[in-house]
């Protein structure tokens, strides 16, 4: 069984993502896929899935979807608030929607970037090996309202598990680690670097975020010569002022600005989820430290799947509570949750 | 090479990058070309992309399914096999003679480019419009060449700020080279004129039209050919002119 996903009402940035095109830079086409990849990964997770699937990513808001068959779905990264038929639903988490109810997905609550991942995954036709949307390249649009997108069939799988995430959404610490172009930044101007407070400015799309900050900027030698090489998500790049600019899933495939460095991939999300007004200091780690903290999406996959528990239902939001037998028949809708109880049903925060 | 190239660099943790020169030579260029085929044939199976620009070769790994470590002197040996800088160039080359207005709404910024090459208006198209330049490498945006290289006084830095959009098809210079645009985008390089060319079209049976190693040639025309040939050269390729090099 497939059928599709309905777009009734849309945001202005809302694409279909999935893992990206890898193997085309020499092309010139850069990898492109979902800008915050642990949000693909706890959606597969969620969904008891192949991560490779293709699911909505939403930036600041969502939009209002239907389905034509019965659908499982994730709600992952940063948190949007949610309604399922008017009925808040709790992020971090996997629901079941029938035909004809209205899943709403509004605005940013945290973070930046949320994602809609769908049992089966999102399946529209795969263009060079991938369904990824990628603007700057010009493969693929932006869901607009009307869109019917085809749905993969779905191999099964339960619903109402919840994920327990670390807060990556609000900026924070950032490891960065050095490359060949960090030499081109003297001493002065790195440990300048590492002490600044930055602020993740209102500037930033998918192809990059801008850093700023108060004072000179940070400048390299031979700031606006530099021989083109490649440039990956993550790298670091000066602009003519020296305001950095971290790159994402669809910088492009070769830039000339100088790079003081790249964040460290485990670091990523936090930079793509800092959403306008975060602020995030940048430090320096060694490649063995940085290794250290390092996992491969096999291991990601293995320790979040682990972490997916059965979504428990608050019994003081429960407006139908009396259709439930808690405890040997007797209602107790007033026993608080004790320590270590699982998180609720509800909006986050 | 003097000055220690070509040069094995970590990128972050899943990187390596091999350069062979960090000004643009035409011996570097044909260095990175032929490495990158080297490399192709003996890493494919340990990284995830190998990948060439204007004078390197750039690979992406898996830190968890190898070592960097394991990498480096595969690559130092490779490197040290041949002259890599003496290398032929890549076979099947072609040249591309493409329909280009300068100046104008087509390229704002030529008088002041001019100005910086140290040339006339009329001048400085004369010799862009004559110049025979190759492509060194894709990239920026798929399909999208970078060519050169021009002579030394066009060896302009890039702008301070950035222009917020030029259009598919222009044609850009900064640093002894050009850019022909394959979207729409913003740019620190300066545009002097525009081709109706396609870089890259997914319906055609090769989407990517120029490879690393062909010619192009970006004939003078008025913006009256160009606005023709955006709707009579149905491969997109602008009316240009397409000739096997030896």
């Amino acid at each position: 069984m497939t059928g599709a996903l309905t777009v009734h009402q849309v945001g202005p940035a809302v694409t279909v993502q999935d893992m990206g095109r890898p193997g085309h830079l020499s092309s010139g086409l850069s990898c492109g896929g979902a800008a915050d990849r642990l949000a693909l990964l706890e959606g597969a997770a969620l969904l008891d899935q192949d991560l490779s699937l293709a699911c909505l990513e939403m930036a600041g808001m969502g939009g209002t979807f239907t389905f034509s068959r019965p659908v499982r779905v994730a709600l992952t990264g940063g948190a949007m608030s949610a309604e399922r038929d008017g009925a808040a639903l709790r992020w971090h988490a996997s629901h079941a929607i029938a035909p004809g109810q209205v899943l709403r997905i509004g605005a940013s609550v945290s973070g930046h970037y949320g994602y809609l991942h769908v049992g089966g995954g999102l399946a529209p036709p795969a263009i060079l090996g991938s369904r990824a949307v990628h603007i700057t390249a010009g493969l693929g649009r932006p869901c607009a309202t009307g869109d019917e997108i085809a749905l993969g069939p779905d191999t099964g799988g339960g619903v109402d598990q919840v994920l327990a995430v670390e807060d990556r959404f609000s900026g924070g610490q950032i490891d960065v680690l050095r490359v060949a172009q960090s030499a081109l930044f003297d001493a002065e101007v790195q440990a300048r670097f590492e002490s600044t407070v930055f602020t993740r400015d209102p500037r930033g799309n998918r192809q990059g975020v801008r850093l700023s900050h108060a004072g000179a900027g940070f400048l390299g030698a031979g700031q606006l010569s530099v021989l083109s090489e490649v440039i990956q998500p993550g790298d670091i790049q000066m602009t003519g002022e020296g305001t950095p600019y971290v790159l994402l899933a669809d910088c492009q495939s070769t830039g000339g600005y100088p790079r003081i460095g790249t964040v460290a991939p485990y670091d990523l999300p936090r930079v793509v989820q800092a959403p306008p007004g975060a602020q995030m200091q940048l430090r320096f780690v060694d490649g063995a430290a940085a290794r250290a903290r390092y996992e491969d999406a096999a291991s990601q996959m293995r320790r979040l799947s682990r972490a997916c528990k059965p979504l428990l239902r608050d019994p003081a939001r429960m407006t139908d509570l009396l259709q439930y037998r808690l405890v040997d028949g007797a209602v107790n809708a007033v026993a608080p949750a004790g320590p270590g109880a699982l998180p609720m049903e509800g909006e986050d925060g | 090479m003097a000055n220690g190239f070509p040069r094995i660099s970590a990128m972050g943790m899943t990187g390596i990058l091999v350069s062979f020169a960090d000004t643009l030579s035409e011996p570097a260029n044909r260095a990175a070309l032929a490495f990158h085929a080297r490399v192709m044939d003996t890493l494919s199976e340990q990284v995830d992309e190998i990948a060439v620009t204007l004078a390197s070769v750039f690979l992406r790994f898996d830190p968890v399914q190898t070592e960097p470590e394991q990498v480096h002197p595969v690559l130092a040996r490779l490197l040290e096999e041949r002259d890599w800088y003496d290398a032929a160039l890549p076979p099947g080359r072609k040249l591309w003679r493409i329909p280009t207005a300068y100046g104008g709404a087509e390229g704002p910024q030529l008088e002041e480019v001019a100005r910086l090459a140290g040339l006339s208006p009329e001048a400085a198209v004369a010799e862009l419009s004559r110049a025979r330049v190759r492509v060194l490498a894709l990239g920026f945006a798929p399909g999208q060449p970078y060519l050169g290289t021009l002579d030394s006084h066009w060896d302009l830095p890039r702008q301070t700020d950035i222009t917020p959009k030029v259009p598919q098809g222009a044609l850009v210079v900064a640093v002894r080279q050009f850019v022909l645009f394959a979207n729409a985008s913003p740019t620190g390089w300066r545009q002097v004129g525009r081709s109706a060319f396609r870089c890259f079209d997914l319906g055609r049976d090769t989407p990517v039209a120029l490879r690393p190693g062909d010619e192009c040639q970006f004939v003078e025309a008025t913006p009256d050919v160009i606005g023709a040939a955006t709707h009579e050269d149905a491969q997109g390729y602008g009316n240009a002119q397409i000739e096997a090099l030896p």
